[in-house]
């Protein structure tokens, strides 16, 4: 039942991980509230935090915070893109 | 279409011959080489460290060639996108498409580049004088992505 969340860019140097494996809750969650809950952890979460600019990946697409996980699923949560 | 995520440089005229090689309906070829600059943002830039997400990076590269293949009758298709570190006058990025005739190949090259712009998962760390930062996605790239009428940044 867990998800792999990855970390890149200048939000996996804020937060000093580049990933972790997550247990999903019984009753499933979101992109947009795993999201909430990873802000809630401490101060260095605060970069995730509502109004940060933040995108997401589920799957290695882009996804939306009302994307459902499900168990295997990769996240990856990074700063805006700058390639190119 | 052929993508390639790379260290390595690339050779243009190289690439530009092996999208026409041994075909004769291809009348115009549009490429795009991006550079790094030795400034941006005010400061002098000595040198950028490239970050990408393997995996994700190709199918994202995927997904918009393979969009601009819906939106015009193309021949072929060549992307090439560097990581790692890069000095200024290093080629980061390489698009070349090949079609029938000039509107679709230009139309297409810049496509490409603009969803790239704001889609593929790369992200810029430049070193300056003032030490290194994270480069800034510019608005200008959403807006860029944007016109082209589905917006920059797709949904799952």
């Amino acid at each position: 039942m867990n998800v792999k969340i990855l970390f890149f860019a200048s939000l996996r140097e804020a937060l000093g991980t580049a990933s972790e494996s997550y247990t999903l809750p019984a009753g499933g969650l979101t992109v947009g509230t795993l999201r909430a809950e990873l802000a809630l952890r401490g101060e260095r979460w605060q970069a995730l935090a509502p109004g940060r600019n933040v995108r997401a990946a589920v799957n290695q697409r882009m996804a939306g915070p009302e994307v459902e996980l499900r168990p295997g699923d990769e996240v990856a949560f990074f700063p805006p893109v700058t390639g190119g | 279409m052929s993508i390639s995520v790379q260290e390595e440089d690339f050779d243009v005229g190289a690439e530009i011959d092996a999208l026409t090689a041994g075909r004769v309906d291809v009348g115009a070829v549009a490429s795009f080489v991006g550079l790094v600059r030795d400034a941006n943002e005010g400061s002098g830039v000595s040198a950028m460290t490239l970050e990408h997400y393997p995996g994700m990076t190709e199918q994202a590269l995927a997904d918009i060639v393979a969009e601009a293949e819906a939106r015009w009758r193309l021949n072929a298709v060549r992307v090439i996108h560097r990581y790692g570190r890069l000095v200024p006058g290093n080629r980061i990025v390489f698009v070349a498409v090949a079609g029938a005739h000039r509107g679709e190949a230009f139309a297409a090259c810049e496509f490409i580049m603009d969803y790239l712009k704001t889609r593929a998962p790369f992200w810029k760390r430049e070193e300056t004088p003032q030490g290194a930062r994270w480069v800034d996605a510019r608005e200008g790239d959403a807006a860029a992505a944007a016109r082209w009428g589905t917006g920059g940044e797709g949904g799952r």
